[in-house]
C-alpha cells in the first residue's frame, strides 16, 4: 500500500482479486487467438502414441502407425518412395547373387549419427543380427533370420542366405528395417537409448514427453535433402474430435484420421486444405472354414450379395476404393480382371440351390469391431441388410480388436469377421500370402484350397513366375470365395494451406512429405 | 492410538491384496491376448511359444500370480510390454501429472461449490436460490467427460483461449527438474512456465471440477439451511451481523464438516474421471496411460496402474477418516 492514499489503499480482499484477476489475464495473454508455432516449426496432431523409440523391438516395432515417426528419426537400409517404390536409404544398393544363395549390399559412405559419430557397415550388420536373435523381442525375426553369416569389406556387406526370402529386401524398408547405432546402443543399453535416442534420420529428438508430444530438430548433417522444417512437433492427440479441434483453432498445422465428415467440413473452410488418398489398408470379412461356409454357395452368394460401390459411396462419402482381392490396385500383383461384382440375383440363386432362401435364410455369425476402423460397425450393419434380402440372416457380434487377433491365434474366429490388413510393401507375400496360408498364425480360413499354390512361392527365385503365382492364388481365392474383401481404405489428411503435402500410400505421415507451399 | 494405526495397515494391506488378485485374474480372463497383437505375419508356433515365455505369461495362472507378487513386495512391478520400461518408474513418471491435476480441480471444486452453497444460502426464497439450484443441477446433469468435449468446442474452437492438450507447450523449452511442473515453476519463480502449465489445466480442471462442484454445493446448502435455523445464528442477527458474515463466519464453519467427508469421497471418483478426460486432453497422466495399456493389452502395466490407483483411493479414504476425526472432537475419543 506504500504510495497510496489511504482511501486508495486497496484491502487484502481487493488485493487478493486483483492478484487472481490478473492471473487469468496473463494466462489468456497471448493465446487470442491460440496459432501453431511460427513459420520454422510444423505442429503435427498425431493420432497415436510413441511408446517405444527402439523401431525394431516390441509391440511398437509392428505398429504401422508409428513408422511415419520412427522414419523421422532414423534411417531404413532401404528407403520407400510415396507411391510405395524402393529408393536408396542407408543402402545404396543391394541384390542377390546369381543363385541366390547370397546377398549384398552397399552401405552409403559419409553418414553421421545424430552424435556425430560416423555410421559403419558394422551397425548394419549388428542391426540385422539383432533384429534376427531368436531371443530378441522383433516380431519379424523369422525374417531377418533368414540371413546369417555377414561378411564386410569396405562399404560392401555380403551374408549367406539361409532360407531364401523374396521378400527380405522389401522387409529392409518396412518395419523393424531401421538400422540402429550399435556402439550407443551398447554404450547407453536399452534404458538409455529410450531417453536419447539417436538415429541418422533427417531429424532430431529434441524432446519427448509420453503421451504428451515429440519435439524433433533437423539434422544439419542429414545426408539427403534438407528437411522442411528446422522444429517439428508431433502433439499426441489420440481423440479424433480433439484433433479436428487441434486443427480448427490453428494450435496444430497438420491432423490425420479424422472422420470423412469432418475432413469435408474442414477442407471447405478458408485458410486449410486436404488430401485423401488410397493407402495401403484394405478392409475385408475373413471367412471361417466351419458350418455353414463350407459351403461353396453360401460363401460366393455372400460376397455377391455386397454393393461395395453404395458402402463406400453413403457410409465412407466416396472415400474407399471398392476391391475383389486381397491385392489393392497399388500393389504389386494386382490384377484388374479379377472382379466379384455386385449380383444380388445371382447370391439368392446360390442360395436357393444350397436350400436358403429369404423366407428360410441360412444363418451365422459375423464378428466387427465397432469404431477401430471408420464406419466399421455400420457397414457390417448395411451388409447384414443386403444379405437379409438373398437368404442371409447374420447376427453381429461386436468385440474389441484385442478379442479379435486372440480369436484368430487361435483359430477360433467366428464364420464372418471384419478385419483391416495393411501392407505398405505392396507384395502379395504379405497379403493374400498371410491372409490365406492356412499354416499362418494370421489367416482366418484354414482349409486345404490354396495351401498347395501357396507353398511353393514362398521360395520361389523368379520373380516374373512369383508374381504370376500369386494372381493365380488370388484368382483361386476369389472363385471359392475364400475370403471377402470390401474396400481400399484413404486415408484424409488436413492441413493449412500454407503448407505442401505429398500424399504417402503406405500411410506414414511423416514430416518429410510436408513443406511450405 | 498404535493398535489403530496397525488394525489400518493391516487392512489397507488385505485391501491392497484382494485389489491384486482381483484385477489380475480378471486382465488374464477378459479377452484379448497381448502376445496376439504382436506377433509378426509368418511367425510359427514355436515362435508364439517363445514369445509367451519372453513376456513370462506361459505359466499356470497361480504361479504367475505368485511371481508377480513376490516381485512386487520387493518393488518390482514388472516390465511394460508395450513401453518395454519398468512400471514402477512409468507410474513415477506419470502420476504427479494426474495428481497436480486432481489437486488442482478439487481446490476448484471447492472453491466454486463453497461459493454456490453460500450464494444459493444468502438469495434463500429469493432468485438468487434458484439460479444456484439450476446450476448445479446443470452442472451434475453433465458428466466430466462430455464437459471436456463442451470446453473443447467452446474455448478450444469457438473461442480459441486456452490450450487443448498436454502439460505446456512443447515451444516452452522449460526444463523440469520434477515432474510436478506447476508446482515447481510456482516454487522456483518461471513466470511463463506458471502460466503455460495452468493454462493447459484449465480446460481439464474445469471438466473434472465442475460436476464435483455441484455436489459440494449440494450438500453444503442443505447443511448451511439447517444451520441457519440455529440459535448461535438468531444470537448473530440480534447482535447485528450481517446475512454475509453470518453465513460465511458462523454458519459455514459449523456446517462444512460433513461436506469435506463427502468431498474427500467424492475426489476417489475424481481420480476415475482422470482417465477420460486426460485422454481428451492428451494429458500425460496415468489415466491416459492406463487406456493405452488396455488398448495394447499391456498387463503388467495395467496391473500397476490399478494397484497405484487402489492405493490412492485407500489412502484417500484413510485421510478423510482422520480429517472427520480431527474436526469432529466427539469421535476422537468413541
Amino acid at each position: 500500500m506504500v504510495g497510496l492514499s489511504p482511501q486508495h489503499a486497496l484491502s487484502r480482499r481487493q488485493t487478493m482479486a486483483l492478484g487472481a484477476g490478473g492471473f487469468i489475464a496473463s494466462l489468456l495473454a497471448g493465446r487470442i487467438p491460440v496459432q501453431a508455432a511460427d513459420n520454422g516449426t510444423l505442429t503435427i496432431a498425431y493420432h497415436v502414441n510413441l511408446p517405444s523409440f527402439d523401431p525394431t523391438m516390441g509391440p511398437s516395432g509392428v505398429n504401422p502407425s508409428i513408422q511415419a515417426i520412427y522414419r523421422s528419426v532414423f534411417d531404413q537400409y532401404i528407403g520407400q518412395k510415396p507411391d510405395l517404390s524402393w529408393e536408396p536409404g542407408l543402402l545404396t544398393a543391394w541384390g542377390w547373387n546369381e543363385d541366390k544363395t547370397k546377398i549384398w549390399m552397399d552401405v552409403r559412405p559419409g553418414v553421421t549419427w545424430h552424435d556425430g559419430s560416423p555410421l559403419t557397415p558394422e551397425d548394419i550388420v549388428w542391426s540385422l543380427t539383432r533384429a534376427g536373435d531368436p531371443k530378441g523381442a522383433n516380431s519379424i525375426q523369422f525374417i531377418w533370420s533368414k540371413i546369417a553369416n555377414f561378411k564386410i569389406d569396405g562399404q560392401k556387406i555380403t551374408a549367406d542366405v539361409v532360407s531364401f526370402e523374396p521378400t527380405i529386401f522389401m522387409w529392409m524398408g518396412f518395419m523393424t528395417g531401421y538400422v540402429m547405432p550399435k556402439a550407443y546402443f551398447e554404450k547407453v543399453g536399452a534404458d538409455g537409448f529410450e531417453k536419447k535416442p539417436i538415429g541418422t534420420g533427417p531429424y532430431m529428438v529434441d524432446e519427448y514427453q509420453g503421451n504428451a508430444f515429440l519435439r524433433l530438430k533437423a539434422n544439419p548433417h542429414y545426408w539427403g535433402p534438407k528437411p522442411a522444417f528446422e522444429t517439428v512437433v508431433f502433439k499426441f492427440v489420440t481423440d479424433a474430435t480433439s484433433r479436428v479441434a487441434e486443427i480448427e483453432s490453428g494450435s496444430s498445422d497438420l491432423t490425420l484420421e479424422i472422420p470423412y465428415e469432418e475432413y469435408d467440413r474442414l477442407r471447405a473452410k478458408p485458410g486449410f486444405a486436404g488430401v485423401a488418398t488410397p493407402v495401403s489398408d484394405i478392409g475385408l470379412i475373413f471367412i471361417t472354414n466351419v458350418a455353414p461356409m463350407l459351403d461353396k454357395n453360401v460363401r460366393m452368394a455372400a460376397h455377391l450379395a455386397i454393393d461395395k460401390e453404395a458402402l463406400v459411396k453413403r457410409l465412407l462419402k466416396g472415400y474407399g476404393v471398392p476391391i475383389s482381392t486381397l491385392e489393392a490396385p497399388i500393389y504389386t500383383a494386382y490384377d484388374p480382371a479379377i472382379k466379384i461384382a455386385y449380383d444380388p440375383k445371382k447370391a439368392a440363386e446360390l442360395l436357393k440351390a444350397s436350400g436358403f432362401s429369404p423366407e428360410k435364410p441360412v444363418k451365422f455369425t459375423i464378428q466387427t469391431t465397432r469404431g477401430y476402423k471408420p464406419k466399421d460397425y455400420e457397414m457390417i450393419q448395411a451388409i447384414v441388410g443386403m444379405w437379409r434380402k438373398v437368404g442371409i440372416q447374420a447376427e453381429i457380434e461386436v468385440y474389441e480388436i484385442a478379442k479379435h487377433y486372440e480369436l484368430r491365434l487361435s483359430g477360433k474366429l467366428g464364420p464372418a469377421a471384419f478385419y483391416n490388413w495393411g501392407n505398405a510393401t505392396g507384395d502379395p507375400t504379405n497379403s493374400t500370402g498371410f491372409a490365406m496360408f492356412p499354416m499362418s498364425p494370421h489367416s482366418a480360413w484354414k482349409g486345404p484350397e490354396v495351401l498347395g499354390m501357396i507353398g511353393p512361392l514362398w521360395g520361389e527365385k523368379d520373380e516374373t513366375k512369383r508374381i504370376a503365382g500369386w494372381k493365380a492364388v488370388d484368382r483361386a481365392v476369389a472363385d471359392d470365395a475364400l475370403i471377402i474383401p470390401l474396400l481400399q481404405y484413404v486415408q484424409p489428411v488436413i492441413f493449412k494451406k500454407a503448407l505442401k503435402v505429398t500424399a504417402n500410400e503406405s500411410a506414414a505421415m511423416q514430416p518429410t512429405l510436408v513443406a511450405k507451399a | 492410538m498404535i493398535a489403530g494405526a496397525a488394525h489400518r495397515a493391516a487392512m489397507m494391506a488385505v485391501t491392497l491384496f484382494g485389489v491384486a488378485l482381483v484385477v489380475f485374474v480378471l486382465l488374464r480372463v477378459a479377452p484379448g491376448d497381448p502376445i496376439a497383437m504382436m506377433i509378426g505375419p509368418g511367425a510359427s508356433p514355436a515362435d508364439i511359444v517363445a514369445l509367451r515365455a519372453h513376456y513370462g505369461l506361459d505359466g499356470s495362472l497361480p504361479m504367475q500370480f505368485a511371481v508377480w507378487l513376490g516381485a512386487m513386495l520387493h518393488g518390482d512391478f514388472g516390465t511394460s510390454i508395450s513401453l518395454r520400461r519398468d512400471v514402477v518408474a512409468l507410474i513415477g513418471e506419470r502420476l504427479p501429472a494426474t495428481l497436480e491435476l486432481a489437486f488442482c480441480a478439487l481446490g476448484v471444486a471447492l472453491v466454486l461449490g463453497i461459493a454456490l452453497a453460500v450464494i444459493g444460502t444468502l438469495g434463500k426464497r429469493r432468485a438468487g436460490e434458484a439460479v444456484v439450484d439450476g446450476a448445479t443441477g446443470l452442472l451434475l446433469a453433465i458428466p466430466d467427460f462430455v464437459w471436456a468435449l463442451l470446453l473443447v468446442l467452446l474455448f478450444g474452437v469457438a473461442v480459441p483461449l486456452f490450450p487443448m492438450s498436454g502439460r505446456v507447450d512443447p515451444s516452452l523449452g522449460a526444463q523440469f527438474h520434477t515432474p510436478f511442473y506447476l508446482l515447481e515453476a510456482l516454487v522456483t519463480g518461471q513466470g511463463a512456465a506458471v502460466r503455460d502449465a495452468a493454462a493447459h489445466l484449465v480446460m481439464p480442471v474445469l471438466a473434472l471440477a465442475l460436476p464435483l462442484a455441484a455436489i459440494i454445493a449440494r450438500v453444503l446448502k442443505g447443511a448451511l439451511d439447517e444451520a441457519m435455523v440455529q440459535d448461535y445464528v438468531l444470537l448473530a442477527r440480534v447482535k447485528g451481523f450481517s446475512e454475509l458474515r453470518i453465513v460465511t463466519r458462523e454458519a459455514l464453519r459449523n456446517a462444512i464438516g460433513p461436506t469435506l467427508a463427502l468431498t474427500g469421497v467424492q475426489f476417489t471418483f475424481l481420480l476415475g474421471g482422470t482417465v477420460i478426460v486426460e485422454r481428451i486432453f492428451s494429458f500425460p497422466g496415468l489415466g491416459n496411460m492406463a487406456i493405452e495399456g488396455v488398448i495394447n493389452r499391456d498387463l503388467p502395466l495395467i496391473q500397476g496402474i490399478v494397484l497405484t490407483f487402489g492405493f490412492l483411493f485407500i489412502l484417500t479414504n484413510l485421510v478423510v477418516d482422520l480429517t472427520v476425526v480431527g474436526l469432529n472432537p466427539k469421535l476422537r475419543h468413541g
